[in-house]
């Protein structure tokens, strides 16, 4: 049995690791976009692996392990905001176009992240959307398997999103 | 946005518009100015998008990973163990080579590009003057070991390739096609602007992660014979 997905499957942790090493990289990319926070970013990740790890047995190959991960990810980071109900003024939910922070206005001076900057002020499901389509190339059908929405609701909250970046980007 | 079109120009962006549909919203654009430029605008929203590049993850967090799935107990494999097990192994000049390339060009860019971080710094960085060279462009001696270390992974990794599912090939295949596009990119990027910090920060965590998806496939190509 050679494959890390059927060893990590039957409890191998070394197996596991080999998937972690495979996928943080991208899978922590994503929480750092969807938390808008190195640190939050890195609990995230590590709920999203743990939570992976207990659910790896009910794993079918249905789809691409990868993006069987990145649905947990989305999950997680969604499921977290629900729960703690955090209104973190750069990431909150902003139903204004004109709270979006102003492109190129970074916490660090001299650190131009205007996208990113723009990206973390959107509405969070707005923005799983659109990290998932215009960030990780996933279509519609797929984003709304991983984030348990119509097709037309992810239609929606992409436009929304780059209706919001647009007019952030562009002030 | 009170223009009828403005809400489906996404859609059209996306070819996701019936071609009635497509033809009707071609034919309004061609008269509303409006509408182009918000074409145009989100045309670049999506350019933006995919030009972006991912951050590294600053710590290791296998470690808290593996205390909560009951794991802790399991000898954590580091890279050195992992170099050691190999039935494939690169040379320690190979490898020391390339973590110092990492090293060197990482601690660097990041002090320029990345947001500040709580992280102590290495000691191997902060100890060794060779170390706090800011990156222009790559050094041309670690440049070429790390080739080296690439080409005799990759000859490695054909020898194991049998082992590895179709599967798993395919995915390292595009993976790996993927890196080495960012790379390219950042090495043709650089050449116009060498001293450009995010490019050669993204230029060595490419590089990076060329040599980690390596290091991972023959592992696995070994963990399979």
């Amino acid at each position: 049995m050679s494959d890390p997905i059927e060893r990590a499957r039957e409890g191998d942790p070394d197996a596991f690791r080999v998937l972690y090493e495979g996928h943080v990289g991208r899978i922590y990319a994503l929480c750092l976009r969807l938390a808008g926070d190195p640190g939050k970013a890195e609990e995230l990740v590590q709920d999203t692996f743990i939570r992976a790890w207990e659910k790896l047995p009910g794993f079918r190959g249905e789809s691409a392990f990868g993006t069987w991960l990145f649905r947990i990810a989305v999950n997680v980071a969604l499921s977290e905001r629900r729960a703690t109900g955090r209104r973190e003024a750069r990431i909150g939910p902003v139903a204004d176009p004109e709270a979006l922070p102003a492109a190129g206005r970074s916490a660090d001076p001299g650190v131009r992240l205007d996208m990113e900057d723009a990206i973390a002020g959107l509405p969070p499901k707005a923005r799983a959307v659109f990290l998932l389509y215009d960030v990780e190339g996933y279509q519609h059908a797929e984003i709304a398997e991983m984030t348990g929405i119509a097709e037309g609701t992810s239609k929606t909250q992409l436009f929304r999103a780059r209706r919001l970046l647009r007019e952030a980007l562009s002030r | 946005m009170t223009d009828q079109w403005m809400d489906r120009l996404s859609e059209y962006l996306d070819g996701d518009l019936a071609p009635a549909e497509r033809v009707a919203l071609e034919t309004h654009l061609a008269a509303c100015p409006t509408c182009q430029a918000t074409v145009a605008e989100l045309r670049s929203v999506v350019t933006r998008a995919h030009a972006l590049v991912d951050r590294p993850v600053a710590n290791d967090l296998w470690g808290g990973i593996a205390t909560r799935i009951g794991a802790a107990g399991t000898p954590v494999i580091d890279l050195n163990t992992r170099r050691v097990r190999r039935r494939f192994s690169l040379s320690l000049t190979q490898l020391a080579a390339a973590a110092v390339l990492f090293l060197a060009v990482g601690a660097g860019a990041s002090a320029i590009a990345m947001r500040p971080t709580t992280e102590p710094v290495p000691t191997a960085v902060a100890t060794s003057p060779a170390l706090r060279v800011i990156p222009v462009g790559l050094p041309t001696k670690a440049e070429q070991s790390y080739d080296t270390a690439v080409r005799d992974l990759e000859q490695a990794l054909d020898a194991g390739r049998s082992r590895l599912s179709p599967k798993t090939v395919a995915v390292l295949e595009r993976n790996l096609a993927r890196i080495d596009v960012a790379i390219e990119e950042a090495r043709v990027a650089l050449k116009a602007d060498p001293a450009n910090a995010y490019l050669n920060a993204h230029l060595a965590n490419s590089m990076q992660q060329k040599l980690a998806l390596l290091q991972q496939a023959t592992t696995i190509a070994n963990a399979a014979s």
